[in-house]
């Protein structure tokens, strides 16, 4: 069942995606200023919104764990993390490419690639702290504790760091700028396939992870016998 | 004998006059400084280590005043947060000899109580620690550091708090990790950028004897905010990172 749905997750993601690169490469004509490489908002900016989606819910299991202290919620929430540590990657590289073509250099000191980059070692240093716990139940709760705090962090690290220097192009989202109703359309509708993608492969760790679980029970059983 | 009785009889009682869950944090702030204070073991690795940087960020620039007034605030932070891990990575470790932690979370102090005991002990420790940097800082570099003292060690005190309450907390997490002296600080910085960040700005002025700019309040606010936020934030979960 769970298969099938990881499935039917991915095949609906790659039609979508077929049909919006379709659409972004051939239909859609290039940005008046930055010409063809600014298509790579299609990709740069839904990446960072499905990280954050990820590290939201990813706080929400936490904290269900602390409250009902069953393992799938753990299992649940680290899942999550590491795909929202990919989208968030995926944002920081396309957003690299995306500044050497048009601001000449691969990385500036700017608000948001600060910001990202911060919110990014968060999520590295949670799962370094996992790493570092041997027995699954402290694992869990130490964990859980992180991610609630990493989540209240995020946006007061966005903001202190928007306070202090500002040089990204405010214009083109958040900062009143203007774009197409096509591209808005178009940032929308992309966003959907890289969720799916999330959810698929959310849902595949979610199943490593338990599988790894009755290992180690497994193991634990051989070891008493 | 009777008078000796009589004296230990009102003491306790005025202690008693303080409701119990602030006297457990008190009991316990008193009895991780007294400790500290006999062993002196964090507080001296934590003094000598933050000479030792102040020494050798003099030869990561030229310590002129001019270079120093563009990177006094950045510096001091970063002597504060890499000093403050010696002393905060003690905090709990402390604990572990003699199983003392399990016997403190079984105390009938209350886990928030407990929490918010170190945190005061350690911001104690901290303020010492960064004080006496102070001074060094004044006297290698030539800083006027005295001129605005009092809006420079309230600036100072609300940057401790931040560290010292996100710190102990994570100091609590990870006491029992194989790489515990490893992890606390790569945990604890990232989070504490905001904070930094604010007394990083203001800290600069104020430690070579300038006013801080026009529009330096945001910072102040920035750190007061960080500090109820995380305060509030900590104490909801320090039940979850002490009791197993």
């Amino acid at each position: 069942m769970r298969t099938k749905l990881v499935l039917a997750c991915c095949l609906v993601a790659a039609v979508l995606l077929a049909r919006n690169l379709y659409v972004m490469l051939l239909e859609l004509p290039d940005e008046a200023s930055q010409g063809p490489i600014f298509r790579i908002i299609f990709f740069h900016v839904p990446a960072a919104w499905t990280a954050f989606a990820a590290f939201v819910a990813a706080a929400v299991a936490s904290a269900l764990y602390l409250t009902r202290r069953d393992l799938r919620y753990d299992a649940f929430a680290v899942a999550v993390t590491e795909v929202g540590l990919a989208f968030a990657a995926a944002n920081l590289v396309s957003g690299m490419i995306w500044a050497r073509i048009i601001w000449g250099i691969w990385w500036t000191w700017d608000a948001r690639l600060t910001s990202m980059l911060v919110c990014w070692l968060l999520y590295a240093g949670y799962l370094m702290l996992r790493h570092a716990v041997e027995e699954p139940g402290q694992r869990a709760r130490i964990a859980a504790v992180f991610s609630i705090v990493a989540v209240v962090d995020v946006p007061i690290v966005f903001f202190s760091i928007r306070w202090w220097r500002t040089q990204h192009p405010q214009p083109v989202v958040w900062g009143g700028g203007s774009m197409d109703p096509a591209y808005w359309q178009m940032l929308f509708l992309n966003w959907a396939p890289l969720l799916l993608l999330g959810v698929a492969m959310a849902a595949i760790r979610i199943r490593q992870e338990r599988q790894q679980r009755e290992i180690e029970a497994l193991r634990r059983l051989a070891h008493s016998l | 004998m009777a008078q000796a009785e009589a004296r230990v009889g009102a003491r306790r009682k005025s202690s008693l006059a303080v409701p119990g869950w602030w006297r457990g944090a008190l009991v316990v702030a008193g009895k991780d400084l007294r400790s500290e204070l006999r062993t002196k073991d964090a507080l001296n690795a934590s003094l000598a280590f933050s000479v030792v940087i102040l020494l050798l960020f003099s030869f990561a620039f030229d310590p002129t005043v001019e270079e120093t007034r563009a990177l006094a605030g950045g510096l001091l932070w970063l002597v504060f947060a890499f000093a403050g891990a010696l002393i905060l990575n003690r905090s709990f470790a402390r604990e572990l000899a003699n199983d003392c932690l399990d016997a403190l979370v079984a105390s009938p102090v209350s886990p928030a109580a407990l929490y918010l005991g170190k945190v005061a002990a350690n911001w104690v420790l901290l303020m010492v620690v960064q004080l006496a940097s102070l001074v060094v800082f004044g006297v290698f570099y030539n800083a006027a550091w005295t001129r605005r003292l009092g809006a420079l060690v309230g600036v100072v005190a609300l940057g401790t708090w931040a560290l010292s309450v996100v710190g102990t907390l994570f100091s609590a997490l990870t006491v029992n990790l194989r790489l515990r002296e490893l992890m606390l600080p790569l945990l604890v910085y990232p989070v504490l950028i905001p904070a930094l960040l604010g007394a990083i700005q203001l800290t600069g002025p104020l430690a070579m004897g300038e006013a801080p700019g026009a529009g330096t309040e945001v910072w102040l606010r920035l750190l007061v905010g960080f500090d109820v936020i995380f305060t509030a934030l900590a104490l909801a979960l320090s039940e979850a990172a002490l009791v197993a």
